[in-house]
């Protein structure tokens, strides 16, 4: 479904030695160079239709830049990335026009941020944010939207009655399951998590996870969870990479990254679990 | 004391030109141009009144308008202006006059091929309620993102029960731009559409030109289950000619102490009737 090949983020003005200079042997994601900052730098992985892949890394990893670059948030400096349901995957979705990406973001991705205000717009009502991922996919029918709306507020456990409510008045667990409706309105292929559950406490945790589960399984949806809680990632993802200072140092099965961690890294981020 | 024609200088008339002619090739696009001083202040006209002096020769008919009325003191000045400094003619009739300026309305007279309408327009950017950012309204336009206008039309439903623009009623030219259309009423936004002239728009404070050349598609923001509409007089005539099908202004008439009701386009209103009179004339005679 999603190949991503080499990607790259570097912020600054970036020097031939960025990528040999910094990395996990050097521990550190700044080159001592330029001072350019390597946000995320030899980002190769796939996901499959209907498979769920996590990232873990501690804060400044480059986990949240990785699918920044893949939603368009920021333009990445260098890799490609494709994604079966555009032009058959033949193309790379980082190079085309912002026009083109608009529309894979419109058409083939949802996004949840780890923040609501990221993903909502709190001075539109909640169904209004819905909405507009729907008027973006070219829905021009305000009854069909609304039903729409009801409908995946229905399944995200939002009482379709405070639909026309700014999401501002809600508590952020709620925010949180719009801002997933928002995600799934226009069906998408591909869904991306950054650190959904972050903000909200475990009773609220556990039935956001589920929820995301339940609606993965039921649509074949593929997801990329990024997530700093490996609780979270043991949950969902089938297959994990473990990211630090910027690069992946461990790509497997979740099960035998978290039983049998390889790399030293990995072995203090499983050991240092409370 | 001895001004150029038109009273700006030709190198300005012809950036002006220029930028009109970029405008016409990309119907609803807002061309910047170099917005010139002007003996009135900015906010009173100046685009209009710089498209005007740009395009007016010495063979025009001139005729200007403000809220649909020839007599309003905006209209009186900006036409004094331009007769003091080109000596063209001006008309009141709005089928004699080849160039019209105007604010706030369009005739309610079609217009013709020969015939050019020139529009004041405070606010070019029909995104501005939603995006308070230039640079990101330009971004919209360019990749035609317009879902968040979309949604503003979207919440007003769903509070109001329907859209509750009264004038600036965003509009999609050629399938590509959303364009405000200036100050109109909703009543003459389908005047825009697939018209015989061609309408120019000049914003002087915000540097601005925006065109719909003839015979472009304009339409409303609208959903399939709530069109765009008009405006409903319920009914109400103009006290003077008896019209119920053009657009009436509210006025108090403290004599009576009731609500009257007028064209709001005085020259269409007094005309129908001089017809009617006409009509009557005829009737006795036989």
């Amino acid at each position: 479904m999603l190949t991503v090949n080499n990607l790259a983020k570097i912020y600054g003005s970036s020097c031939s030695h960025c990528l040999e200079l910094t990395g996990p042997a050097h521990k550190s994601n700044v080159c001592p160079r330029c001072g350019s900052v390597v946000a995320c730098a030899n980002i190769s992985f796939q996901v499959d239709k209907g498979e769920i892949f996590g990232l873990v890394g501690e804060s400044g990893s480059g986990k949240s830049t990785l699918v920044r670059c893949l939603y368009f948030d920021e333009e990445a400096t260098g890799g490609e990335a494709r994604l079966a349901p555009y032009q058959d995957g033949r193309v790379n979705m980082l190079a085309v026009s912002a026009q083109q990406k608009r529309f894979i973001r419109n058409h083939l991705m949802g996004m949840v941020y780890q923040y609501p205000h990221l993903g909502l717009k709190m001075y539109f009502s909640c169904g209004g944010n819905i909405a507009e991922k729907l008027l973006d996919a070219g829905f021009r029918h305000v009854g069909r939207m609304r039903e729409r709306a009801a409908e995946l507020l229905q399944r995200t456990e939002v009482p379709p009655g405070r639909m026309d409510d700014l999401p501002a008045t809600f508590s952020g667990g709620m925010q949180q399951r719009v801002q997933i409706a928002k995600a799934l309105a226009n069906s998408p292929p591909l869904l991306l998590l950054d650190e959904v559950t972050t903000g909200l406490d475990v009773s609220v945790q556990a039935r956001v996870l589920d929820l995301i589960r339940s609606l993965q399984q039921e649509m074949q949806l593929a997801v990329v969870v990024v997530s700093h809680d490996l609780g979270v990632i043991r949950l969902l993802s089938g297959r994990t990479a473990v990211m630090k200072n910027g690069q992946m140092v461990e790509v497997g099965l979740t099960d035998q990254i978290l039983e049998d961690p390889q790399q030293p890294y990995t072995q203090l981020l499983v050991s240092s679990q409370l | 004391m001895a001004y150029n024609f038109a009273f700006i200088d030709e190198n300005a008339k012809r950036e002006i030109r220029r930028k009109i002619l970029k405008a016409v090739a990309i119907p609803g696009y807002q061309a910047p141009f170099g917005s010139r001083e002007l003996p009135i202040a900015r906010g009173w006209g100046t685009g209009g009144l710089q498209i005007t002096m740009s395009l007016i020769g010495p063979d025009d008919v001139l005729k200007v308008i403000d809220q649909g009325c020839d007599g309003s003191v905006n209209a009186v000045n900006l036409r004094n202006l331009l007769q003091k400094t080109t000596g063209v003619r001006t008309a009141y009739e709005t089928r004699q006059a080849t160039l019209i300026q105007s604010r706030h309305r369009i005739p309610e007279e079609t217009l013709t091929a020969d015939q050019i309408m020139v529009l004041q327009v405070p606010w070019p950017e029909a995104l501005r309620s939603v995006e308070p950012s230039e640079a990101r309204t330009r971004e919209m336009h360019a990749e035609k993102d317009y879902s968040r206008m979309w949604v503003y039309l979207y919440e007003d439903i769903v509070r109001w029960g329907e859209v509750t623009i009264g004038f600036r009623y965003p509009v999609m030219v050629n399938g590509r731009h959303i364009m405000d259309p200036s100050p109109i009423p909703r009543w003459d936004v389908p005047r825009l559409h697939m018209a015989e002239n061609l309408y120019l728009f000049g914003a002087g404070r915000e540097k601005r030109i925006y065109a719909v050349p003839p015979f472009t598609q304009v339409a409303p923001l609208e959903f399939a289950d709530h069109p765009f509409k008009t405006e409903d007089f319920g009914g109400r005539d103009c006290f003077l000619c008896g019209s119920t099908d053009t657009y009436l202004n509210e006025m108090f008439d403290s004599a009576t102490g009731r609500k009257i009701y007028a064209c709001s386009d005085t020259a269409f209103c007094d005309r129908r009737r001089a017809e009617g009179r006409m009509a009557e004339k005829h009737a006795y005679s036989q």
